[in-house]
């Protein structure tokens, strides 16, 4: 697929962010909005995945560490086929299969259920582990944000898949900046993230704008390269991407907007081309 | 009795782990660097390539063996059940219980008889912790026969397990040629009609003792091991209570939430008799030899007559 029809989806992508967490009246859209095009590029270009058949064996899988960001994996599910797009706003009501955070059980196309943060990338580190162990091809994906680098179960998981050399293995830090109570400066720094990962026998690729199809695609390509150790893709996103009122907003972390708010943020995800 | 054999459940665990290795090979065996004290060093000396050490770091530890289980392959997850139960609490919960995931958690140094390590290692609070995690099943095995089986059913079973072993030689009271283990039944070990005895792990052996010496003094106790502490076997529980009017639990856990406290669920709405908790009474343990502290927080024989006697008195 050609990245101007990535970039298309990704707008959708956005659009059904914004749709699931409006009808919610919550919801993270701050995070899901700047991931959009790594959700996008892993869906439609990156992954083995089959819609029809989301419990394939040799799929390959992904895990959205960072649970919070749950509209815009749905958002991408739906935009994919696992499921009906017009389930996308009843994400978060009662009887949906749409939960505030992934359930594997409820979400066809959910690999793994998260929400506590720190915790996806162990599950992801084991479904590497698990390809490795009994010779399966499949690949590991698994997407935290840069918040989320302040638990300390990352680093537990990153230090087993360093150590064995997991090159089956992609970790994509969301780095952008910001997380609920602040800037992460302000709060309590991962920085340097890159380096750290180094440090953790990662292969590092830092993707200056992640925001940007064709440099998402040339970091992707890039881990498929990488032999004897995990990679990890920093990308620097910007949180709230595509509607002007929310990008680099701290307050957009995980705040739905009202129904004026809304029209607006639809209207700009349509002129923007 | 002078002959009776003595065996660690850790140690039926971890010999257990080999037997079941020699038959499958779809799953692996995760520690996190207590593979000799947990025993599934006997494992990863049989099977080096179906061992992996996630070193000190048990919230990792249960969050893979949960990616692992996603894949449809088992993880049976190691380390003391301090650290399994307490310290990974919300990984247990939330990686492998919501998602209900083939993991099998051996926690092993279980309750006071870890024994000199003292209060931060003796976990009397995991039964408690585990129970309250929907579909997650719950085992205290009693013995090394006992143990043996346990391993097994947890392998077939589907879902998360938790089995809680322990650190100090305990009797070997079941007879490995009859014993035959059945997940959420429990098991009359004794048949008797004044006072009913529930015990789990190393307190149905002392139980059985305290029935025996009893039973000198003309009182006729019942006693049954409830191996699976969830699902809970209410209808035995019951059907004992029903007919002896009396009970009394043990456990080497806190009274609170363990054991004892699913007795009382189970009693509670259709069998409200008089009940007796014997079990660690909400206090912190301490070091010293594993069967003196027994001694001394009454998790004996002598405790269990004395439980028997205030709730008959």
């Amino acid at each position: 697929m050609h990245d101007e029809e990535l970039v298309q989806i990704a707008r959708e992508v956005r659009r059904g962010i914004l749709e699931g967490v409006h009808a919610a009246k919550s919801g993270h859209p701050g995070g899901s909005l700047g991931a959009a095009e790594i959700f996008t590029y892993l869906y439609f270009e990156e992954m083995n995945i089959d819609p029809k058949n989301p419990r394939m064996s040799e799929r390959d899988r992904f895990v959205l560490s960072k649970g919070h960001c749950a509209p815009g994996l749905y958002a991408t599910l739906a935009h994919r086929g696992f499921f009906p797009k017009e389930d996308l706003v009843t994400l978060r009501h009662i009887g949906s299969h749409l939960q505030g955070h992934p359930n594997m059980n409820d979400t066809p196309g959910v690999d793994m259920s998260t929400g506590s943060l720190g915790q996806g990338i162990s599950a992801a580190v084991g479904m590497a582990l698990a390809a490795k162990h009994w010779g399966d091809s499949y690949r590991t994906y698994a997407l935290l944000g840069d918040g989320e680098l302040e638990e300390g179960q990352v680093w537990e998981a990153a230090m087993f898949a360093g150590n064995h050399g997991l090159d089956n293995l992609v970790v994509i830090v969301d780095h952008n900046g910001l997380q609920i109570d602040g800037t992460i400066e302000e709060v309590n720094s991962a920085m340097p993230i890159a380096d750290k990962f180094r440090a953790f026998k990662f292969h590092v690729i830092e993707l200056a704008d992640g925001n940007d199809m064709a440099q998402v695609r040339a970091a992707f390509a890039q881990a498929r390269t990488v032999s004897g150790s995990p990679v990890c893709i920093v990308a620097n996103t910007v949180k709230g991407k595509g509607v002007s009122f929310m990008e680099n907003q701290v307050g957009w972390h995980g705040k739905a907007p009202n129904d004026e708010q809304y029209e607006q943020a639809m209207a700009e995800l349509v002129q923007e081309v | 009795m002078a002959d009776v054999q003595k065996i660690a459940t850790r140690v039926s665990y971890g010999e257990a782990l080999v037997e079941l290795g020699a038959q499958h090979d779809d799953f692996v065996v995760l520690d996190a660097d207590l593979a000799a004290a947990t025993q599934t060093g006997k494992f990863k000396a049989a099977y080096p390539d179906r061992f992996y050490n996630v070193g000190i770091a048990e919230g990792h530890l249960m969050s893979m063996a949960a990616g692992i289980a996603t894949t449809g392959h088992v993880a049976f997850a190691s380390t003391f059940a301090m650290f399994a139960a307490g310290r990974a609490f919300e990984q247990v919960r939330n990686s492998i219980g919501y998602p209900h995931l083939n993991v099998k958690i051996g926690a092993t140094h279980a309750g006071i008889s870890v024994g000199e390590d003292g209060a931060t290692h003796q976990c009397n609070e995991d039964i408690a912790l585990m129970r309250t995690i929907p579909g997650m099943t719950v085992i205290v095995p009693a013995d090394d026969v006992e143990a043996r089986a346990v391993v097994r059913a947890a392998y077939e079973l589907e879902g998360p397990v938790y089995m809680r072993f322990g650190r100090l030689a305990t009797p070997v009271i079941n007879d490995p040629e009859t014993y035959s283990f059945e997940l959420g039944r429990g098991m009359v070990m004794r048949e008797g009609t004044d006072v009913t005895i529930v015990a789990c792990g190393l307190m149905v052996g002392r139980a059985l003792e305290a029935a025996e010496q009893l039973a000198g003094e003309g009182i006729s106790a019942e006693v049954i091991n409830i191996h699976t502490i969830k699902p809970f076997d209410d209808e035995l529980v019951i059907k004992s209570a029903s007919k002896t009017g009396h009970v009394v639990t043990c456990e080497e856990h806190s009274v609170i939430g363990g054991l004892g406290a699913a007795v009382l669920d189970a009693l509670a709405p259709t069998c409200p008799v008089p009940v007796r908790k014997l079990g660690v009474n909400d206090v912190f343990g301490e070091s010293g030899p594993a069967v003196d502290l027994l001694d001394k927080y009454g998790l004996n024989a002598e405790g269990v007559i004395k439980a028997v006697r205030e709730v008959l008195a």
